[in-house]
């Protein structure tokens, strides 16, 4: 006998969730059958923006549009601007940018491990997650003045200068974190009681990540190798890593990948520390934009595609912010379908949603 | 390989350990030297040329020139530092402390002090 199908709202408000998303979830007893989405609660319109804000001026309303990613999109948006006025960084604000958007890609991450363990109900692991991650806020505060929006980028490079005792000074606190991210680690990817609830949940195929376009670590973590930062933004060119996969393709899988990239982002950032030279960190830019540009870059949530277009005015004639929570939503919707409805919170967070992201 | 409760040893060493927050306010909260708190300016540097006022992302800033005020919204401001950068005197500044909250949003009045009669040398200077 079949049985009766039942409909459970999930958001926009709910303990899991730190931003709206409203989910329809059709359940079959617990299992749910489909996932019907909407989006559009805090949407801002940053992007119509552009008519009134110059150019210069758009930089700090991009930078809000996260407040996790705001480095990247910040950056973004500037080496949007930049390759549209042929204007090139010098070296050492590009390395500055790299060590800025590895340290954001850090808290992300460790943000999202903290929200993972809240997750599944493990309250004192989720408050050791975000103690580590004040460290690198601190560290932003110290270098940008500012712990969520820091402010530094301008189109023609950054508008802080590390000194070098303190780029060392942070190595040195980085080395201390990767000490404490061990302990953490091998609770996320050891403890019999976590992996109870990771393995096997929420299964996406190489070939469903790949039809669906889902991007990032939830990419990563079903075997496919694509990782933006290979394009060779900032300094990344200068820099040796290898993407991070895995071929579990469950959750598991995506939040080993997300450990995994922290350890290589301390790596990533030793090296820059390493090799970046001395020298200006901004050059001056005059004129207007005129012309257009697609960028790509990949945020800790995955790949953010910025599309900005200039007509010769001080005013660009449109901006478009594509972010990786957008991408990675019909990917969700596969892993939801079939899956317990206890695990519903944990699969949503496994994409690690960014919402005002999405919504921009 | 799955462990069994390998979280002991951290909850134990932090049963047993300071707590990493501050009692704030009764321990004052430190700012680093770059935090960016509110924006500073020094008046009597100012020459109400309104480059802040026009740039400023938010619009909290308004230049009186005829009155000699400048004027700021602190609740409107967003603390960028972007009125800094292109002041032409470098007379505004950012500096590290937050704005007090408040019930009402006040704004702040700074007003430019009367300059005595400048020598007749800047004069040749701007022709």
């Amino acid at each position: 006998m079949a049985s009766k199908k039942s409909v459970v709202p999930f958001g926009p408000q709910h303990p899991v969730l730190p931003e709206p998303i409203h989910l329809d979830l059709v359940l079959d007893d617990e299992r749910v059958v489909e996932a019907v989405p909407s989006i559009g609660f805090v949407h801002r319109g940053l992007e119509s923006l552009v008519k009134k804000k110059d150019f210069k001026e758009m930089q700090y309303v991009v930078e809000r549009t996260c407040g996790i990613c705001s480095f990247m999109h910040g950056m973004t948006y500037c080496e949007t601007v930049e390759h549209i006025m042929d204007v090139e960084v010098p070296v050492r604000g590009r390395y500055l940018r790299t060590i800025w958007c590895e340290m954001s890609r850090l808290h992300s991450h460790m943000l999202w491990l903290g929200l993972l363990a809240d997750g599944f109900g493990f309250e004192s692991l989720f408050y050791q997650c975000w103690r580590m991650r004040e460290q690198i806020l601190d560290m932003f505060e110290q270098s940008t003045g500012g712990r969520v929006i820091f402010s530094v980028n301008a189109p023609g490079g950054v508008l802080k200068d590390m000194p070098s005792d303190m780029l060392h000074a942070f190595v040195e606190k980085l080395n201390g974190f990767e000490q404490e991210l061990h302990h953490i680690a091998d609770i996320f990817l050891n403890d019999y009681t976590v992996l109870t609830r990771l393995k096997g949940v929420g299964i996406l195929t190489p070939q469903e990540a790949h039809d669906l376009g889902a991007c990032g670590p939830m990419l990563r973590a079903s075997g496919i190798a694509r990782d933006t930062r290979k394009l060779g933004y900032a300094a990344y060119g200068d820099l040796d890593f290898d993407i991070i996969t895995s071929d579990d393709c469950d959750s598991y899988a995506r939040c080993e990948v997300r450990i995994k990239e922290m350890y290589q982002s301390i790596a990533l950032i030793r090296q820059a520390v390493d090799k970046i030279p001395e020298g200006d960190i901004a050059v001056p830019v005059k004129g207007n934009p005129n012309g257009e540009y697609f960028m790509r870059v990949e945020q800790p949530r995955g790949e953010a595609i910025y599309y900005a277009k200039g007509t010769g005015t001080k005013f660009l004639d449109r901006i478009r912010i594509r972010t990786p929570t957008f991408a990675n939503i019909p990917a969700l919707l596969k892993t939801l379908k079939g899956c317990q409805f206890s695990d519903v919170p944990l699969l949503i967070l496994t994409i690690d949603p960014c919402i005002s992201c999405t919504e921009r | 390989m799955s462990k069994f409760m390998p979280f002991a040893g951290t909850m134990l060493k932090n049963l047993f350990s300071k707590p990493v927050t501050t009692a704030y306010p009764g321990q004052p909260a430190v700012y680093p030297e770059r935090s960016r708190g509110h924006v500073d300016i020094d008046i009597a540097q100012c020459i109400m040329c309104g480059l802040c006022s026009r740039n400023c992302p938010p619009r909290a800033i308004t230049v009186d020139r005829a009155g000699g005020t400048w004027t700021i919204n602190r609740f409107d401001c967003v603390q960028c530092g972007y009125c800094a950068q292109v002041c032409p005197k470098k007379c505004l500044t950012i500096a590290p402390g937050y704005q007090t909250p408040g019930a009402e949003k006040k704004e702040a009045v700074y007003q430019k002090p009367t300059e005595p009669e400048k020598p007749a040398e800047t004069k040749k200077e701007e022709s």
